[in-house]
């Protein structure tokens, strides 16, 4: 029986370094993947508490974040690649057409 | 569901199926346009004869009621509530009857945006007949306002020099009057606690010295709309500059929206009120009968003259009705659907020559009966029926208005001086001054300005429109019998209202 | 469709025709106006009079039945309004007063109907519309219906509809040449001034129905003659009142003081017009008024009084006019107001008989006398005619000009010779309105003047001198107009006229002559026949010295007629020109015949005192008050610049400075902040996504911290 900090401790490493690639990384695809890597160390957490408790809401939960995060792969990786018809170049450093 | 075929329904808003034919028109297609807006309105005056077959003369209560609830928030009770009795129902005929006749007149003199102009007649129609049918307050007014629209862009777009002028005047003018009906729908409908008619009448129980001053604020909105002198200064603007169909649908229809305001509501709510108020307004209705057929006189324009006699005319309805006795009211109401015959026929005969002639100056013709003998025949009669010769139309209503007023002006009458009814009667005479001072300046005598040698007569389709007009003001004259009979139980439980109202406002 | 009330059947029986004496006119008339336009003037003008004739066959057959059955009968049609305790019914009451009235309009109505049919083939082609035949003949069936309504009612309304109906006739036939006259609009003007003055009198007449209404709660006559002497009791004002208004109703329709002023006028119609319509039926429509509302005025003596002075004093004046009139019929028409005079001043007596006696007489002669004159008028405008189409005659006659008036009696003269049968019947119907024994006119006449003497000596003299005025004029008109020598081309060549026209005036001579018999001194047949409807009626014995007094008075007139007219104008014929008279009595008179012939100046009175100031009010009304002050000043001026000034007051004013100063003040700070604000938008992800980063490690220590 591996205890819950365990899990807990590979989300929050997960976790942390979905946020630094985020931060730091100029590949709007690497972006992308950080974003998914924080989502699935989130989900982590859920299931590992869902055990712990034996409360199934916190499984239904990993479904819907499931299901928000293949929503938002087909519409990003869609912005990412007309963002690329336009401009010829992912990186997110170039793209300030919000620049006030 | 069972409402989908109530006549009452289908009356008001058949005419929106017409209005959405033509909504899918072209503005192009004009013909189109007018044979869809005709054919609806006859079968809408179809309708209304269906729905008159279905009619109980006999009974004085509503008819063929429609009541669901409709907005009922925070202890407002306001109801989708129509229904008819004998004060309205001929009014509602002669609406559904006045209207296929004025489109008809249109055929030639509207060349310009058709489609608009007959949307905008069927929705006025639905606006007026929702007016004669709605018996709820909130609903009526709803009605009352939105005939504004329609009648607004009629003039103002059809119109003639000054017709921007007129437009805002009349829905100005009408406006004004109508805030203050609102206020006083609003005071009823909050602390009585219903909106419907039949409701608040039954629940009675207004006090006296309120009932005055509710009974002004609906007179208000009314005698604006009548209208009653001094307050008819809309009238002659709105008239002179309104299209031929515009005018023969204010003159007929609408201000009859004034007077049946006064009957069903200022009579029927107030009753005591109305006896208190009785000699007021007789006197301004009498001013206006001598004063309209005076000022006529003196015009110069006959589409002016005509107006001004509306004035004159419809002192003598509220003459009747505030009479407050069943001769007078019955008169009244007769009179108002004389007066949208005779006055009607007036200005289709008006549009006529002023489609040929391009002028509506008196001076400007002379002798016409010489060139176009069908026209001024017909003119004739329904001058004489104007100014109320015996075996015509216009005399039943008169005569009947003034029996009623005589007999109000005895001691202890509602008018309680005969001086009202004998001055009345005096318009009479000033009636036939003005009518065949008219007549004889424009129809007879020799021709005497060449523009006038070459006028075509009328043609079948003038004709067909002022047939069934003069049909009725020979029925009306000689057999009123049936439509006296249609409002006689639903007038005599007016009547029997008011004359307790009087017994209780004794001190 | 008839509700027969239970008839007492004695003899034969045709009450349940009554409705048809008022419905053939009006098939008549409909099936000239449907098919008229494609038939011969002979046939339309035939039609017409075949239905004038039928409905005097209806009512010869209604006499017929009253011969045996006195009471008479109401025939009811329909129901015509009904108000409450209000009820009015077409009703048609058939007994002896109404059917001497209608076999009165639809006998001398049909000779009328017969004889237009020649006049009015000539004086249509005349006037140059020959179109305008056929619309004749539907208003003269119109009137006969009309009149019929009048007569045969059985209620106070229905009787003012027919009482209103034969108004509009009058109307229409007066203008029926309306684009002629005195400057093309002399007709219309005088067909409007019928009908408004008809309309005047028509007030009173409203004005007493309502009284009579709520004083009896009925207009029907039976109810109203059995109340009366319970109201009579009760409130006498009301019988008082209603009578009093019926008399407005009568000098309007019966052309009395103050209303006449219109029957002159109304001579603009065609002459049998002036005949049918203004003489011997419509205008007497005001006697039969007074005579059916006996029981009332019998109930009124001192409305009563004033009813006979008022048919008194127009009986006198308007014979003084008709002395110095120059247009033939301008002078019948004067002597048709004086005549009305004496039948409403016998009505007013409560003779009653005697003033229908006279009604009827006088529809004979004076219809005569019209009808006459019209042939007349012909034969001058054919003479007329005959001269302008000859050019060999026309060079010879010098002044014969185009505006010759082919109705001034000093353009004629000697007519005698060239219009043998118009003469004598001319001369038949003169006597009998001059009253001269044994022509109708003198039983009629004479009874009259022994009720006056009988009952008010003052109406008695004011009449007699009306009578001696009668034969006067009349001798001079006569006189004038066939005797002596032609004085104008158009004279010496006149031509009589068809026997188409001629017959129905021997007819009506032959009646004017022998129409005495009808109530003969002694046997009062006809004053026995009228009892049956009117209660109470008196016969006066035959008085000599009445009689006497008034033959002497008619031929001292005649004679002094003749001394003027036949003696000293044959004279003055012979001066020159300039230094001629145009009339005897000018010399005598001087002033006073100018009077005479101006009318004593009462229609320029009219004008002064009631048309301009009514005129002048209207306009004053219409242009000033509410046009200028309510339309222009109060609406224009006072609301609506009024309320454009307020709110060009709120809107500089107030709006701009304060409202706006506002609103801009509040704009300009908040575009500096956000100049400030925008440079945080660096527009690149990272920078927001460590924005995000940061606030959420805020709000996650603020949770953890707190």
């Amino acid at each position: 029986m591996v205890p819950v900090e365990y899990y807990l401790g590979l989300s929050i490493v997960l976790f942390v370094m979905g946020a630094v690639g985020v931060l730091i990384r100029r590949n709007a695809i690497i972006i992308f993947m950080s974003i998914e890597l924080m989502l699935n160390a989130a989900n982590l957490a859920f299931v590992a508490y869902a055990y712990e408790y034996q409360q199934i809401s916190g499984q239904i939960f990993v479904f819907f974040v499931m299901a928000v995060a293949a929503a938002e792969v087909a519409v990003g990786l869609a912005l990412i690649v007309a963002i690329f018809h336009t401009k010829q170049s992912i990186d997110v450093d170039e793209i300030n057409l919000l620049k006030g | 569901m069972e409402y989908l075929i109530n006549p009452l329904i289908l009356v008001t808003f058949f005419p929106l199926v017409g209005v959405l034919i033509i909504a899918f028109l072209k503005q192009e297609q004009k013909n189109a346009a007018r044979w869809v807006a005709l054919i609806t309105s006859l079968i809408t005056f179809g309708l209304s004869l269906w729905m008159l077959a279905q009619f109980d003369s006999s009974d004085p209560q509503l008819q063929m009621v429609v009541n669901l609830p409709w907005i009922q928030v925070a202890g407002w009770n306001i109801s989708f509530y129509l229904g008819i009795d004998g004060l309205s129902i001929l009014l509602v005929l002669l609406t559904t009857f006045l209207a296929p006749l004025a489109i008809l007149s249109t055929w030639t003199a509207v060349e310009d945006r058709v489609k608009d102009f007959m949307m905008f007649f069927l929705l006025l129609e639905v606006g007026m007949l929702g007016v004669f049918l709605a018996q709820d307050l909130f609903l009526f007014y709803i009605f009352w306002e939105f005939t504004l629209v329609p009648m607004y862009f009629l003039i103002g777009i059809w119109g003639g020099q000054r017709r921007m002028y007129a437009a805002i005047k009349f829905f100005l003018y009408t406006m004004a009057g109508s805030i203050l009906m609102l206020l006083a729908i609003l005071w009823l409908g909050i602390n009585q606690g219903t909106f419907t008619l039949p409701d608040l009448m039954a629940k009675g129980g207004i006090p006296a010295d309120l009932q005055l001053w509710l009974f002004l604020a609906f007179a208000a909105a009314f005698a604006i709309k009548v209208p009653m002198w001094p307050l008819h200064s809309w009238l002659p603007d709105a008239h002179v500059e309104a299209p031929t169909a515009g005018s023969v649908i204010l003159a007929g229809i609408l201000l009859k929206l004034g007077t049946y305001g006064f009957l069903r509501f200022n009579l029927g709510l107030f009753p005591q009120a109305a006896v208190q108020a009785a000699p007021w307004i007789a006197v301004l209705a009498v001013i206006g009968i001598l004063y309209g057929a005076m000022v006529s006189y003196a015009q110069k324009d006959v589409k002016k003259l005509v107006a001004y006699s509306s004035v004159s005319h419809l002192g003598f309805v509220m003459l009747g009705l505030f009479a407050l006795n069943s001769q007078g009211i019955q008169g009244g109401i007769l009179q108002m659907v004389n007066h949208g015959i005779s006055t009607g026929a007036l200005f289709l005969i008006v549009g006529m020559i002023y489609e040929r002639r391009h002028t509506r100056d008196i001076d400007a013709f002379g002798g016409l009966w010489k060139v176009m003998p069908v026209y001024a025949v017909l003119t004739l009669i329904v001058a004489l029926s104007s100014m109320g010769l015996p075996g015509l139309n216009g005399f039943v209503g008169e005569f009947t208005i003034l029996l009623g007023a005589w007999g109000a002006g005895a001691p202890g009458g509602a008018l309680g001086s005969y001086w009202f009814a004998g001055l009345a009667a005096l318009g009479v005479i000033l009636a036939a001054v003005y009518i065949l001072f008219m007549f004889q300046k424009m129809f007879l005598g020799p021709v005497t300005k060449d523009e006038n040698r070459s006028l075509k007569d009328i043609n079948w389709r003038e004709i067909a429109i002022l047939i069934p007009l003069i049909v009725l003001i020979f029925w009306i004259g000689l057999y009123p019998k049936p439509f006296f009979d249609l409002m006689a139980p639903a007038v005599d439980n007016l009547v029997a209202a008011l004359q307790s109202a009087a017994v209780a406002g004794l001190p | 469709m008839f509700l027969l009330e239970e008839a007492v059947s004695q003899g034969p029986q045709f009450f349940w025709l009554a409705p048809w004496i008022v419905a053939i006119p009006v098939i008549g008339l409909l099936f000239n106006i449907l098919f008229g336009a494609r038939l011969p003037e002979k046939v339309v003008g035939w039609v017409a009079s075949l239905a004038s004739g039928l409905a005097f066959v209806v009512a010869v057959l209604l006499a017929v039945s009253l011969a045996s059955n006195h009471e008479g009968q109401v025939v009811t049609l329909a129901e015509w309004i009904h108000i409450g305790d209000f009820t009015v019914r077409w009703a048609f009451q058939v007994d002896t007063l109404s059917v001497t009235m209608m076999l009165l309009v639809s006998g001398v109505g049909t000779l009328i109907h017969i004889y237009s049919i020649g006049y009015m083939h000539e004086d249509v082609r005349h006037n140059g519309d020959p179109k305008r035949f056929r619309r004749f003949f539907v208003y003269l069936n119109l009137f006969i219906a009309a009149m019929m309504i009048l007569v045969s009612s059985d209620n106070y309304l229905m009787l003012f509809v027919g009482w209103e109906g034969v108004g509009l006739c009058s109307y229409l036939l007066i203008g029926f040449w309306y684009e002629k006259g005195k400057d093309g609009i002399g007709n219309s003007l005088a067909a409007k001034k019928a009908m408004i003055a008809n309309r005047v009198g028509d007030f009173g007449v409203l004005l007493a129905l309502f009284i009579m209404f709520w004083g009896f709660g009925s207009l029907d006559f039976h109810t109203v003659f059995e109340k009366a002497p319970e109201v009579a009791g009760a409130a006498p004002w009301v019988i008082g009142a209603i009578t009093l208004a019926f008399l407005l109703g009568v000098t309007g329709k019966s052309a009395q003081i103050p209303l006449y002023v219109w029957l002159p006028d109304a001579m603009a119609g065609p002459t049998p017009v002036s005949a049918l319509i203004h003489a011997a039926t419509m205008v007497t429509a005001g006697v039969y008024l007074v005579t059916r509302s006996a029981a009332l005025y019998d109930l009124a003596p001192d409305v009563q009084t004033i009813v006979a002075l008022v048919g008194a004093v127009t009986a006198l004046f308007a014979a003084t006019i008709a002395v110095g009139q120059f247009d033939i019929k301008k002078v019948l028409a004067y002597s048709t107001v004086s005549q009305l005079g004496f039948m409403v001043a016998a009505v007013g007596m409560g003779a009653y008989t005697a003033g229908m006696f006279h009604l009827i007489a006088h529809a004979f002669f004076k219809g005569l006398l019209f009808l006459a004159s019209g042939s007349v008028i012909l034969g001058v405008e054919r003479g007329h005619h005959h001269v302008e189409h000859d050019a060999h005659l026309k060079k010879t006659i010098k002044g014969h000009g185009h505006d010759f008036d082919p109705q001034d009696m000093r353009n004629m003269g000697g007519m005698r010779h060239t219009m043998k049968v118009t003469f004598w019947v001319y001369l038949i119907g003169s006597l009998a309105l001059a009253g001269i024994f044994p022509f109708a006119g003198f039983w009629s006449k004479d009874e009259i003047l022994l009720d006056a003497y009988l009952h008010n000596q003052t109406v008695f003299i004011l009449l007699l001198l009306a009578a001696f005025l009668t034969a006067f004029y009349m001798t001079r008109q006569v006189l004038l107009v066939f005797f002596g020598k032609p004085r104008s081309a158009a004279a010496e060549h006149a031509k009589e006229s068809p026997p188409v026209m001629t017959v129905p005036l021997i007819i009506l001579a032959i009646l004017s002559v022998f129409g005495g018999v009808l109530n003969l001194p002694v046997f009062h047949t006809f004053g026995h026949w009228l009892e049956h409807t009117l209660e109470g009626l008196e016969a006066q014995e035959f008085s000599l010295l009445v009689a006497a007094t008034a033959t002497l008075a008619s031929l001292l007139a005649i004679l002094l007629g003749w001394w003027l007219y036949s003696r000293r104008y044959n004279q003055q014929q012979e001066l020159p020109v300039a230094k001629r008279p145009d009339d005897p009595l000018r010399q005598i008179l001087g002033p006073v015949f100018t009077a005479l012939n101006n009318k004593w100046w009462v229609d320029e009175l009219y004008q002064l005192i009631i048309i301009r100031p009514y005129a002048w009010l209207s306009n004053f009304l219409a242009e000033q008050v509410d046009w200028r002050f309510w339309h222009d000043w109060f609406h224009e001026k006072v609301i609506a610049n009024g309320y454009t000034g307020l709110s060009y007051f709120l809107a500089d004013k107030f709006d701009m400075r304060v409202i706006d100063g506002a609103a801009n003040g509040l704009a300009t700070v908040t575009q500096q902040f956000a100049g400030g604000l925008r440079r945080l938008q660096t527009g690149y992800v990272r920078n927001y996504a460590l924005s995000i980063f940061l606030g959420l490690v805020l709000i996650m220590a603020y949770l953890f911290f707190r």
